[in-house]
């Protein structure tokens, strides 16, 4: 009976441990997030109240200036929106077709070198973007492709490719080499095989490889604000800096800026996250 | 014809290696190039004056330089094993919920949808001494203080780490997720059968198993350690006064700011060699993790 009374005490002391440190972790992760969001349904005069305001205002001032365009002290917020969207939608799906024949070559054929061009191709993603930027603004200015969606696309291609061919290979190397040799036995093509047998068992962890790639493509900063200048290729990260004059910024602005660029990945991961996991234990341990 | 055929594999990874050439290759050769030069933006004509590796010199010499790749090692070793404990924590945390899990799982990856450049502008408004949240909370709760995080050498460093990790931990945290999901039942039921503790099924069995999603996590985020460079570019651009100077602040700084860059691009090469090195030890460390638990590729 004490000793019964004792371990229940123990468990649901370990319970309430468990479910505390949830809540915590949880909230220190979402009250930045929310924090944005709520200041940017608050008039400036309260976002910059000393002593603070705890209770909120609501108030749409900040999208309406931002909608409102130039006028108004708004940005051009849909060049941004739609110059990101071309951005990231076109060079995540270049960035899987290559990743995907890239990684399918080392999943499924033997040659010489292999790992050697393995690590190769992942240490390219080392390189700093930084120090990318510098010689790459050089080289696309050479070529004429600054400021246009063509030289943003192809840069976030490369970063991409890498870490797609890696995930993928994995994807492939865990579906069993026969599903493909019954198919070709049974008269498909090697193509024919591919995309009606292993694709559709490898979708998943695609689908979690175009998710990375995708948001990589829509957060990157460094590169494009180097690579852009006008609002014709300018994407949202690089929008941001236009709330920001020299020693101030307006606040509310880029918070209403910010919940417009996290919106679209949020719905996006949401939508496949249950891909996500499952795509990150299958390419995971088998690399 | 007398033209061999290209062997299957090669025109499937051509594409990768046509883009990866054409993009990171090129600019990387003229890149090196011009390391060896004093290349200004400012005076195109100095691109073709050869200066060997004095540019290199100046670098190994440059105190302010080794400060800075100092605390970047020392940055991104706290900030990576940070992340990595604290993730493998939140993985076990969600792992033992039973309801709601999904929803669990969607607000840990909450982080990896902002941009490091809104987490960077973000954070320099939380941390903001005057009108910030924190201090306004500190302020609430009735401590009379106004912290300077972002001014205060040592304050600054901490508020980009924290930055850092809160944007970075939800990686580990749902790779080790992920690695949770994938182990085998039987061990564990095993070894509890033969009386093993939590702690010791955990030590034993489960932790091995996590080794290769762990050391994949940080593979990865080595990786992107350059991204920490919006963070940093925002919240203090390296200051104050140096004091939060990191290799890819001091480099921007150099090339763009300064003009100088010849040296930037040396610089570059520096700490690309950093990366080099993360990136194999980490990589080995994986295939070790793997040939450990039999799960080699």
């Amino acid at each position: 009976m004490d000793r019964n009374q004792s371990y229940r005490n123990h468990k649901r002391l370990m319970k309430a441990l468990h479910f505390s440190g949830l809540f915590i972790t949880m909230a220190i992760i979402c009250i930045p997030g929310l924090w944005i969001v709520l200041n940017s349904f608050r008039p400036t005069v309260e976002i910059m109240a000393k002593p603070p305001v705890w209770i909120p205002t609501f108030t749409l001032d900040h999208y309406r200036a931002m909608f409102g365009g130039a006028g108004e002290g708004g940005v051009p917020v849909f060049s941004y929106f739609r110059n990101s969207m071309i951005v990231s939608v076109v060079s995540t799906a270049i960035a899987i077709l290559i990743g995907m024949s890239g990684g399918y070559a080392f999943a499924r054929y033997r040659f010489k070198g292999k790992t050697g061009y393995f690590v190769g191709l992942m240490l390219f993603r080392a390189v700093p973007g930084v120090a990318l930027s510098l010689p790459l603004f050089i080289v696309f200015a050479r070529v004429g492709i600054i400021d246009t969606h063509l030289g943003l696309i192809l840069a976030y291609v490369a970063m991409n490719v890498p870490f797609t061919v890696w995930l993928t290979d994995g994807f492939f190397r865990q579906i069993p080499k026969e599903l493909h040799e019954a198919a070709e036995i049974d008269g498909c093509t090697r193509w024919q095989a591919f995309w009606q047998v292993e694709f559709p068992v490898a979708k998943s962890g695609v689908a979690s490889a175009a998710i990375f790639a995708f948001l990589t493509s829509w957060n990157e900063f460094a590169l494009a604000s180097q690579l852009t200048r006008s609002v014709g290729s300018k994407t949202m990260p690089v929008g941001l800096l236009d709330f920001t004059a020299e020693f101030t910024i307006n606040w509310g602005g880029m918070c209403a800026l910010a919940v417009l660029m996290i919106v679209p990945a949020l719905i996006l991961t949401f939508l496949v996250q249950k891909h996500l996991i499952a795509g990150l234990t299958f390419g995971g341990v088998k690399g | 014809m007398t033209r061999r055929r290209l062997p299957e594999w090669f025109l499937l990874l051509l594409p990768a290696i046509i883009v990866i050439a054409a993009v990171v290759l090129i600019p990387l050769i003229f890149s090196l190039y011009s390391s060896f030069t004093p290349y200004k933006l400012t005076r195109p004509s100095t691109l073709w004056k050869w200066v060997g590796t004095y540019n290199y010199e100046k670098i190994l010499t440059d105190a302010k330089f080794w400060a800075a790749f100092g605390r970047t090692v020392l940055f991104l070793t706290i900030a990576l094993n940070l992340e990595m404990l604290l993730g493998l924590g939140i993985a076990l945390m969600v792992n033992k919920v039973t309801w709601g899990q999904r929803t669990l799982r969607t607000i840990v990856m909450f982080p990896m949808m902002f941009s490091p450049i809104l987490v960077g502008f973000q954070f320099k408004f939380i941390f903001n001494d005057n009108i910030g949240l924190v201090n306004n909370a500190l302020q609430s709760m009735g401590f009379n203080v106004a912290l300077p995080w972002l001014v205060d050498g040592k304050l600054a460093l901490f508020s980009i780490a924290f930055a850092e990790i809160w944007m970075s931990t939800s990686v580990f945290a749902i790779l080790i997720l992920a690695g949770l999901f994938a182990i085998p039942r039987d061990p564990l039921e095993a070894a509890k059968v033969d009386g093993c503790t939590p702690f010791q099924s955990f030590r034993h069995i489960t932790l091995p198993f996590l080794m290769p999603f762990i050391y994949i996590a940080m593979t990865i985020r080595s990786l992107d350690v350059a991204r920490a460079y919006d963070i940093v570019q925002i919240m203090t651009g390296g200051g104050p006064a140096r004091r939060t100077e990191l290799l890819w602040t001091l480099m921007s700084r150099t090339g763009y700011v300064d003009a100088r860059m010849g040296l930037a691009n040396a610089m570059g090469y520096v700490s690309i060699i950093l990366s080099v090195v993360f990136t194999i030890y980490f990589f080995r460390k994986l295939t070790a993790a793997r040939a450990q638990i039999g799960m080699e590729g």
